[in-house]
């Protein structure tokens, strides 16, 4: 939670979506942030036997059980490395239940207005990891990656 | 004026008084003179007819009150109760409970008129009071009625409507689509207490076949109740006159409908407009000639109204499917629970006063610990009486099968009585929900395999009326519930001929297997012994049904049966759902819950013990063969550094069969919370669910019914 008061950016813009920025090793990617319960320190996991691998297991948020996934084995990248900054990011899709994302560190909040947006290059999209992405962010300090959670998050059988 | 807001209490209470209604007719079917009864049957029907009429759903009222007819002349013992009546009676009860399953749906009573049960409520009551009836009973008195009064007090005050020349082009419109236009005055009866109600209906009414202009006052006074005892409307339909008159006239408490052409001649030439309500039709040609410009103005106009009526619309279909899953709860329970929560607050304002009170510190320890069991105290009972408000008593579901064995009685052609006790035990709700229809299942199994028919148990020297129990009973942190009967019991000789038959297993498993192996074949999918299929059961989607269901609940089904002396099904199923007794094991680093209702006993287990059967670890327990299953292989648990001498295995069953579950350490009972994991992990069928220890940490539920 703290986190995202330290964040600079923090002023609604009218129009344009909100991320958040997180970072997964040297890239940055960015999360609507109208999907975003919590986001809350790593905590202890309890692993769940024969689950998907890319499943870390459940942590208990304030008496409720919530699967936690690792957004890096998700992506195939290096398994995560726990560490001062390492967060759980609680998404809350509509209709759904709740369910936690690791990442490395949480960055700050930006807003992109749609001509800072580019949508995804729809010839690309058979690599595995593009069907996460919604979009590519231009911002001053570079490039940002746009998640789309809902396909992160909900197993389409391509393993 | 919406009474949307009204549907649940209105769902509520009909089931009340229609379940009133089904248990009386069963003793009235009993005892014909019973006034008592009959009183109370009058009492619900009357109730029925009322609200369904306040909610607009005539034709309910309209069954209700036939209904209610034939009562009155019972009651006034100008005829008798016939077995014939109780039947149509019972199948008035039917129809109306199919238009509460129509409502509960939809909001809406459904199109289904139930003529024929009308009819012969009338033909029976007209035949035992030798006089004819008025046919059609609900309408016809309040017709004959109005129809007197029209004549007197029939003023026509539609016609003084002034119309602007902006609705004037709808009407122009409305005539192009050849709709007719109509005035229409509706007079309440001057007794009307909920006029903006009943106003409401007539509009509801009307909207079902065309589309209300403009109403005197308008349409906002007349939901606020700022009207006399009538209100003016222009009314486009396609209808006869006749018809709309009827369908406003039968509303409950309307005095009369003055209807008639409506001429709009302009801006306040109405007065003229008063002689002429006897011209058939409107001047239809008239529109024609007017200039072509007025035709865009139409449009414009014309989405207006239906803007309007989407708008009504819109929020009672909002409200269709809302129909909430409610529990009653008795005020006692609730006054208990508020009790707690005070409580909760004192033991709270305590730990405050204590922790910026004295500084004495050695009194403070003393007062901090009792504060603390007060709260543990007053937790532990909050947590009791919030279980009990979910539990309802089972009564709630079985109550409805006095009236099915009946029924069935009657198709089947055999005597049969039920006995039901324990009707008052408690279940959860989410258990009450589910249990009806697999019991329904069990019950008609009896009725119709079970027992023998008539001829038969004669023959056997059995009591002629054949006799399904149904008993529940609490039994620790379960809840039996037993189906039985005096039948024939099951023929294990012909589940085995079938079984071989069917392929289902081969002479060497036959011969193997056990009775009760055998009874536990009727429970696989589409296995039926019935010779022929009824519509009663026999389909072979029965048992195995029943079965996936309860065990859905966390509950078991068995089975005992004794040939020519009856079988007995019993359900087991846990008080609720959410809490259960598990005992906590450490596998590894790991902890795990079991719960306790599928342990049977703890053994420590001597290495050299365990055999080797078939590549397979088993040990000899007293006798018994059990499989050893290593927790930690299948659960991939790593290893931990401790050795032990022996082996801690936890016996669990499922039914006859057991297995053994090699654990590294047993921690205690204790009670927990289950809560789901999500629909996110693909876990194995494994892991039911998780719960939260006291420390925060998550330990997960093994289901060991699937191990076994």
């Amino acid at each position: 939670m703290e986190d995202i008061n330290d964040v600079q950016n923090l002023e609604v813009a009218s129009e344009g979506k909100q991320y958040i920025v997180v970072s997964l090793g040297e890239e940055q990617y960015g999360i609507d942030i109208k999907y975003i319960d919590n986001i809350v320190r790593m905590s202890r996991i309890t692993r769940i036997p024969s689950a998907q691998n890319y499943f870390k297991g459940v942590i208990n948020l304030r008496g409720e059980v919530i699967p936690v996934m690792s957004l890096r084995l998700k992506f195939d990248l290096e398994p995560d490395e726990y560490s001062n900054a390492t967060r759980i990011i609680i998404i809350k899709p509509e209709s759904q239940s709740a369910i936690g994302i690791i990442v490395d560190e949480v960055k700050e909040v930006i807003t992109l207005s749609e001509e800072e947006i580019d949508k995804p290059d729809a010839s690309e999209s058979n690599d595995v990891n593009k069907q996460y992405l919604s979009g590519v962010g231009k911002t001053e300090e570079g490039l940002v990656t746009l998640l789309s959670i809902t396909s992160v998050i909900n197993e389409k059988e391509s393993v | 004026m919406d009474v949307s807001q009204y549907l649940e209490i209105f769902i509520d209470e009909t089931k009340e008084h229609l379940q009133t209604l089904s248990d009386q007719l069963m003793i009235l079917e009993q005892e014909p003179e019973n006034m008592d009864t009959i009183n109370e049957i009058f009492r619900a029907a009357h109730s029925l007819k009322g609200m369904a009429g306040t909610m607009g759903f005539k034709r309910m009222q309209r069954l209700t009150h036939d209904m209610e007819n034939v009562f009155q002349e019972i009651r006034s013992e100008t005829m008798k109760v016939e077995p014939e009546l109780v039947d149509v009676l019972f199948r008035g009860l039917d129809a109306l409970e199919g238009y509460l399953a129509e409502i509960l749906e939809t909001a809406n009573e459904g199109t289904e008129e139930n003529e024929d049960i009308i009819n012969s409520l009338n033909s029976i009551a007209e035949k035992a009071t030798g006089k004819s009836s008025d046919g059609d009973a609900a309408a016809a008195p309040k017709a004959e009625a109005s129809a007197a009064v029209n004549a007197s007090a029939g003023e026509i005050k539609y016609d003084t409507i002034q119309i602007t020349d902006f609705e004037k082009n709808t009407f122009d419109k409305a005539k192009n689509e050849n709709q007719n236009i109509y005035g229409i005055t509706v007079y309440l009866q001057e007794t009307c207490i909920l006029k903006a109600a009943r106003a409401f209906l007539v509009f509801k009414a009307l909207e079902e076949m065309g589309e209300v202009i403009k109403a005197v006052p308008d349409v906002q006074d007349i939901e606020d109740e700022k009207f006399e005892m009538d209100f003016s409307l222009v009314y486009f339909t396609k209808e006869s006159m006749e018809k709309i008159k009827n369908a406003i006239e039968s509303v409950s408490e309307i005095r009369e409908a003055v209807i008639g052409p409506f001429e709009a001649n302009g801006s306040a030439a109405a007065p003229q407009a008063a002689a002429k309500p006897e011209e058939e039709k409107p001047d239809a040609p008239a529109a024609a000639p007017k200039p072509a410009g007025n035709a865009p103005a139409a449009q414009q106009a014309a989405p207006k109204p239906a803007a309007k009526q989407a708008a009504k619309k819109a929020p009672a279909k909002a409200a269709k499917p809302t129909v909430g899953r409610t529990v009653r709860v008795d005020i006692e329970k609730l006054d208990v629970l508020m009790n707690l929560v005070s409580e909760l607050i004192i033991a709270k304002n305590g730990l405050v006063s204590m922790s910026s009170g004295d500084e004495t510190e050695t009194k403070s320890e003393t007062g901090f610990n009792e504060q603390i069991e007060y709260l543990e105290s007053v937790t532990t009972n909050l947590h009791e009486s919030v279980m009990k408000v979910r539990m309802v008593p089972i009564e709630s579901v079985v109550n409805r099968f006095p009236r099915m064995i009946r029924d069935l009685n009657k198709k089947l052609g055999k005597k049969m009585e039920l006995h039901m006790t324990g009707e008052d035990t408690e279940l959860d709700r989410t258990v009450i929900d589910e249990i009806g229809d697999p019991l329904q299942h069990l019950l008609r199994n009896s009725a119709d395999h079970g027992l023998e028919s008539n001829e038969e148990r004669i023959a056997l020297g059995k009591d002629e009326v054949g006799h399904i129990y149904l008993d529940a009973y609490q039994d620790g942190n379960n809840v039996n519930i037993e189906v039985r009967d005096d039948g024939a019991g099951i023929n294990i000789e012909k589940i085995k001929n079938k079984a071989l038959d069917r392929g289902t297993v081969t002479e060497e498993q036959a011969a193997a297997m056990s009775d009760k192996e055998f009874i536990d074949l009727l429970f696989r999918p589409s296995f039926s012994t019935a010779e022929k299929i009824t519509d009663v059961s026999g389909r072979g989607v029965g048992l195995d049904v029943v079965k996936t269901k309860i065990e859905g609940l966390g509950g078991s089904i068995e089975c005992k049966t004794e040939l020519g002396e009856g079988s007995s099904f019993i359900i087991r199923l846990p008080l609720t759902l959410a809490i259960i007794q598990a005992l906590m094991v450490e596998i590894g680093a790991e902890k795990y819950a079991i719960p306790l209702s599928s342990i049977q006993t703890i053994e420590d287990v001597a290495f050299g013990e365990v055999k080797q059967v078939q590549t397979k670890e088993v040990i000899n327990l007293r006798g018994t063969v059990i499989p050893l299953i290593r927790l930690d292989k299948l659960l991939d648990v790593e290893p931990g550094e401790f050795k032990p001498e022996s082996l801690t295995v936890v016996i669990v069953k499922k039914g006859d069969k057991q297995a053994g579950l090699v654990v590294d350490n047993l921690i205690g009972q204790q009670e927990i919370v289950i809560k789901p994991i999500g629909d996110y992990i693909r876990c194995s069928k494994l892991i039911s669910g998780a719960t939260i220890l006291g420390n925060g940490e998550i330990a997960l539920i093994l289901e060991a019914n699937t191990l076994v």
